[in-house]
């Protein structure tokens, strides 16, 4: 299934955020969205996803989800959200129990979630016992279990340190490799970027818009640490975007 | 700091840390509570504390024995417990529907929040003589006020911890298409679960307070009646015979809503 952004704009009040946004997501690849703080990147996520919606344009779903999929358009959250009152296995059978998948048709997508993820042994384990990577993995494991047709990911990595979100980074390319997903992905940080992103969006500040769109042709598995490659690419998107980021940080926020 | 000693000669950092946190010290509150009996014991006993001041501790508790042996306990407590049980209940879950409807609905807010407002300050007791006209001067008047009073602080512990359950597991539960019912029944119930728990602390004193209240007025039998036949008397050793009752029945519920936090919010730490 491919999504279609056409046209969207959307202000908050008279601050307009976005504006003409027309963007192709297609089916199997991984979408970087970057751009200085500020430039309505995660807001354009939470129009794709419905939870928001745009003042103009419209978002489009091209072609039927997948057979089994329970929620086309799952999201991932930089804060986990997790219940706190539930354990892992509680946490995935919640996004289940909706759809009236409950005890051996929930247990074998569970524990196939919690394989996929690394998960097996923690499945009666409570959020606050675990790591940050941990709870982004059930976090990860959770949207797994619904099967998506597209993955929306708010910087999923983004309240983790570093080498936690290495590991994560390596886990995000092995489950694609197993199995391909259409993904939009929001970040900051542009390492994530090349690293993750099949097409690299670059967003101008406020009010956003597509500045620029950079393909990577490389395989995601090819993508080591420090190559020099990606680096270069790296670098070049800094490029773009250094002065807006400045501009971005020295801007008084009106909220 | 420019003196010649102050630099030859090293000071270990000051510790400024620590405090802030209380632990769990359990015989600390007991040992209060005897340390005040002892106290007054020996001072009725000696005659520094005169005996129209305070009663003795040891004919409180001989008068308590009475009670007991007499039956009279019983006759007194049933009545007054199945008031509080009735009374506590109809209120508390009015005001947690009340209390959920307003954390949810923002019309249910514009419309009830200052009502509330106007009816908690009102001194319940005041109203007994109109629950006596609407209700009656039996059972229902006395259940009628102590819901009455238990409903307000509930709906404003609810409303407000409807209030504070975290947006962004809301806005997870919408994004995996959960419905409206799931999500108040799974992640807004149980994430106000602690706010409405502490509230029904506070709900359930007020209720043995308005107890004595409503047995003001036409009860022949319960703890409320006796502290109040007693008091007409200056009968200070049943006085506090009766009070310590209602201490003890205060110490039992906040025990009881203890455990079942303990219970229910084992998630938290």
């Amino acid at each position: 299934m491919d999504i279609r952004l056409d046209e969207i704009s959307h202000s908050y009040g008279d601050t307009e955020v976005l504006r003409d946004i027309s963007l192709d997501i297609p089916d199997g690849k991984i979408v970087c969205l970057v751009g200085p703080s500020g430039c309505g990147k995660s807001t354009l996520l939470r129009l794709i996803g419905g939870l928001e919606r745009a003042s103009k344009g419209r978002v489009i779903q091209l072609g039927a989800p997948p057979e089994g999929c329970l929620n086309p358009l799952t999201y991932v959250f930089q804060d986990f959200a997790l219940l706190p009152w539930r354990s892992v296995r509680g946490n995935i059978s919640l996004v289940l129990e909706d759809h009236g998948i409950k005890a051996a048709r929930a247990d074998a997508i569970i524990s196939d979630v919690l394989a996929r993820t690394k998960l097996s042994d923690f499945s009666k384990a409570l959020p606050r016992q675990l790591s940050g990577g941990m709870k982004q993995r059930v976090a990860i494991a959770r949207a797994l279990a619904v099967k998506p047709a597209v993955m929306l990911l708010d910087e999923p990595l983004s309240a983790l340190d570093s080498q936690t979100r290495e590991l994560l980074m390596d886990d995000l390319v092995a489950l694609w490799a197993r199995q391909p997903f259409t993904a939009t992905y929001v970040t900051h940080n542009l390492q994530e970027a090349v690293r993750l992103g099949h097409r690299i969006v670059v967003l101008s500040r406020r009010p956003g818009q597509i500045r620029e769109i950079v393909e990577i042709d490389r395989p995601l598995v090819e993508r080591q640490h420090r190559n020099p490659e990606l680096e270069k690419i790296q670098r070049y998107l800094w490029d773009l975007m250094r002065e807006e980021a400045r501009a971005a940080d020295e801007e008084l926020l009106d909220v | 700091m420019s003196n010649a000693t102050d630099k030859t000669q090293p000071i270990e950092v000051r510790f400024r840390g620590g405090g802030f946190a209380p632990k769990s010290r359990r015989w600390v509150g007991l040992a209060v509570f005897v340390f005040l009996i002892v106290v007054m014991e020996t001072g009725t006993r000696s005659g520094w504390i005169s005996a129209l001041t305070l009663p003795k501790p040891s004919d409180v508790f001989a008068t308590f024995g009475e009670l007991w042996e007499s039956g009279l306990l019983f006759k007194h407590l049933a009545p007054s417990l199945s008031r509080l049980a009735v009374g506590a209940a109809i209120g508390a879950s009015i005001g947690i529907v009340v209390g959920v409807l307003i954390g949810l609905f923002s019309y249910a807010r514009a419309g009830l929040v200052p009502l509330v407002a106007a009816i908690f300050p009102i001194p319940k007791i005041a109203l007994l003589p109109l629950f006596v006209i609407w209700f009656g001067i039996d059972e229902t008047s006395k259940y009628a006020l102590i819901a009455f009073g238990t409903f307000t602080p509930t709906v404003v512990a609810t409303y407000g911890a409807v209030d504070n359950v975290d947006r962004s597991l809301i806005r997870m539960g919408q994004s995996f298409g959960l419905s409206w019912f799931s999500i108040v029944r799974k992640i807004v119930l149980p994430g106000a679960m602690p706010g409405i728990l502490s509230g029904l602390r506070i709900s359930l004193a007020i209720a043995i307070i308005l107890l004595v209240a409503a047995e003001m007025l036409g009860a022949e039998y319960g703890i409320g009646a006796y502290i109040l036949e007693a008091g007409s008397l200056y009968d200070l050793e049943r006085l506090f015979a009766g009070v310590v009752i209602l201490s003890l029945l205060g110490v039992i519920l906040s025990t009881v809503i203890g455990f079942i936090e303990r219970h229910l919010l084992g998630w938290r730490e």
